[in-house]
């Protein structure tokens, strides 16, 4: 496919004698929203980490705007474009709401320096505001990350996430654990989001990402099972099979 | 004068405590200043002053890492014996003037720092407290089979510098409160770049480090080079400690790089408060104090220190300064 951002080559992955993910080629285009979908234990959770460079493939190759970027250390995704939130809430629960993006925004700006004040960079501290006030989080800034409530926190984590001006957003089950009220608001913000990047989404609950995205890629037992748009994915026969009978 | 570890982002309640709190953080480094300037006149004597204030900066630069990097060394002594041995080998060996001999020592600490920070930071949790204890013994029989250089058992002895001659003005260090204040002029600007380091962007990686390895690997930040560049200048600062020391007692026992001696760090960072600017010197008088007290009374003042020391981690973990700052915190909001 020709305009994908990021593409997969025969991407693997062992534990010891167990393969979590054998040979997954794909390709996902620029923009808009592609999930992620498969029943527990498909290898979504691995395939996400292979692909926000969390650790390396045991196999295959993963190209980035057409860069080979297999293998680079996590942080170099990260300034490379690719920002990621995490499954399990991942925010620095002793420090506030504002610093936790503010010291996510410098990570772009100033990594080295020992001497000036971070009340220097005003730039950063207005870009941590805006993304605050953007993710809902507005009046909150002065809390700290471990007293807001779960919901609250996927939010700081995507701001997080955006501070670092992604090209491709990676969000691992942005509303697990969610109330139906938080889920909505979540969605609504991930459906804002994807209007200005890429954005590729893991989601357990098929439903919820059906009317979002433009595409799905569907794996079972750590292979690609089905990809393509929702239509042909409700159509697949094979998927109905393995996933959409059982869960939905 | 203390400043909590999210210092800058001014958090504390809108009362008078809690403003209070803020124009303290703000400047904490006078008011850290302001306080060893007088503290000789409160102290029992001069020379448990000038132990608390060159303690006091082993226990801050330790604390660097410990508090607010989040990492346990348990190898520190070999930093400020290291600072000690160059500053005192310079002098009894190479006849140098006090200043240089002084950078020789911090600088020698520096480069230990560097090559067991390399090594050690590739571990983490227990294994990087191993880590940093293990190379830290590798450094101490180093100097310790070195007897012709370091006085191997008995100590370095002979580092006499009766006056810092300065070219105009020779101050006499022989007068102990003079002393006091020399020490202090290196000790307060070892403060006041450590205050700077704290509130810098850099000081925020370090934050983020302890509160999140994995978070702030995700924001982009090389955690690895970071938490090296923080453990060389956490390094330094008590190489520094061990100058200021040797020049202080004219001596370098071979103990000042015993794993103890890294004990002792942990301890006066832990009852002075590790998440507190102010609490490692704090944690270093409280600690002399009581050993000079206990040590009088019985020959067993350890198991007291001890007994002490586990009822703070058991009953006030945030230290003797962290937990003034909290209920002036919970007071101001």
């Amino acid at each position: 496919m020709s305009g994908a951002i990021l593409r997969t080559e025969g991407l693997g992955k062992r534990f010891g004698g167990f393969r979590a993910l054998d040979g997954v080629s794909v390709a996902f285009p620029e923009g808009g929203v592609t999930a992620i979908i498969g029943p527990n234990g498909a290898g979504k959770s691995t395939f996400f980490n292979l692909i926000s460079g969390a650790m390396p493939p045991s196999e295959g190759r993963i190209l980035f705007q057409g860069q080979d970027i297999t293998g680079l250390a996590p942080h170099r995704f990260t300034r490379l474009g690719i920002a990621k939130s995490f499954q399990i809430t991942n925010v620095f629960p002793d420090l506030t709401v504002f610093e936790n993006v503010r010291v996510a925004a410098q990570a772009r700006r100033v990594r080295f320096d020992l001497f000036r004040d971070r009340a220097a960079y005003p730039d950063l501290a207005r870009k941590a505001e805006a993304l605050i006030a953007e993710v809902g989080l507005a009046g909150r800034e002065e809390r700290l990350a471990r007293e807001l409530a779960h919901g609250e926190q996927r939010a700081l984590e995507i701001a997080m996430a955006l501070a670092a001006d992604p090209v491709l957003l990676l969000l691992d089950e942005p509303t697990a654990g969610m109330s139906p009220e938080e889920t909505r608001t979540m969605m609504d913000l991930v459906r804002r989001l994807a209007a200005e990047r890429t954005l590729i989404l893991v989601e357990h609950k098929m439903k919820l990402v059906m009317d979002l995205c433009r595409r799905l890629i569907v794996l079972h037992q750590g292979a690609l099972l089905a990809e393509g748009t929702p239509d042909e994915i409700r159509a697949n026969a094979e998927v109905r099979r393995v996933y959409l009978g059982k869960s939905a | 004068m203390s400043g909590a570890l999210t210092a800058p982002a001014a958090r504390g309640g809108t009362g008078r405590g809690g403003r209070l709190l803020r124009q303290a953080a703000r400047h904490r480094v006078g008011l850290t200043l302001a306080v060893l300037a007088l503290f000789p006149f409160v102290a029992p004597y001069e020379a448990l002053a000038v132990n608390i204030l060159v303690l006091g900066l082993y226990a801050l630069g330790f604390n660097l890492l410990f508090g607010y990097t989040g990492l346990l060394s348990f190898g520190h002594a070999a930093f400020l014996g290291a600072g000690a041995y160059g500053t005192g080998i310079a002098i009894v060996h190479g006849g140098l003037h006090p200043l240089p001999a002084i950078a020789a020592g911090v600088v020698l600490a520096t480069v230990i720092a560097a090559v067991m920070g390399f090594l050690a930071i590739r571990t983490r949790g227990i294994y990087f407290a191993m880590t940093t204890l293990a190379l830290s013994m590798c450094v101490y029989y180093a100097f310790y089979q070195m007897e012709p250089l370091t006085g191997g058992e008995n100590g370095l002895r002979g580092i006499n510098v009766p006056a810092l001659n300065l070219g105009l003005v020779s101050l006499p260090l022989i007068d102990p409160l003079v002393k006091y204040y020399v020490i202090l002029v290196f000790v307060g600007t070892a403060v006041w770049l450590f205050s700077r380091l704290l509130a810098s962007p850099f000081g925020a990686v370090l934050e983020a480090i302890r509160e999140n390895e994995n978070r702030a690997r995700a924001c982009g930040y090389d955690v690895a080079r970071t938490k090296l560049v923080a453990f060389v200048i956490s390094g330094a600062v008590c190489g520094l400690a061990g100058a200021l020391n040797a020049i202080h007692l004219s001596i370098v026992p071979i103990e000042t790089m015993h794993y103890a001696m890294s004990g002792e760090a942990v301890m006066m960072a832990l009852l002075g408060g590790m998440r507190t600017f102010f609490g490692p010197f704090v944690g270093a008088a409280t600690f002399l104090v009581l050993q000079d007290g206990l040590a009088t009374l019985t020959s067993h003042w350890q198991l007291f220190t001890g007994a002490i020391f586990i009822a703070f981690v058991l009953f006030l973990p945030s230290g003797i300064w962290g937990e003034v700052v909290a209920r002036l915190k919970r007071a101001g909001s």
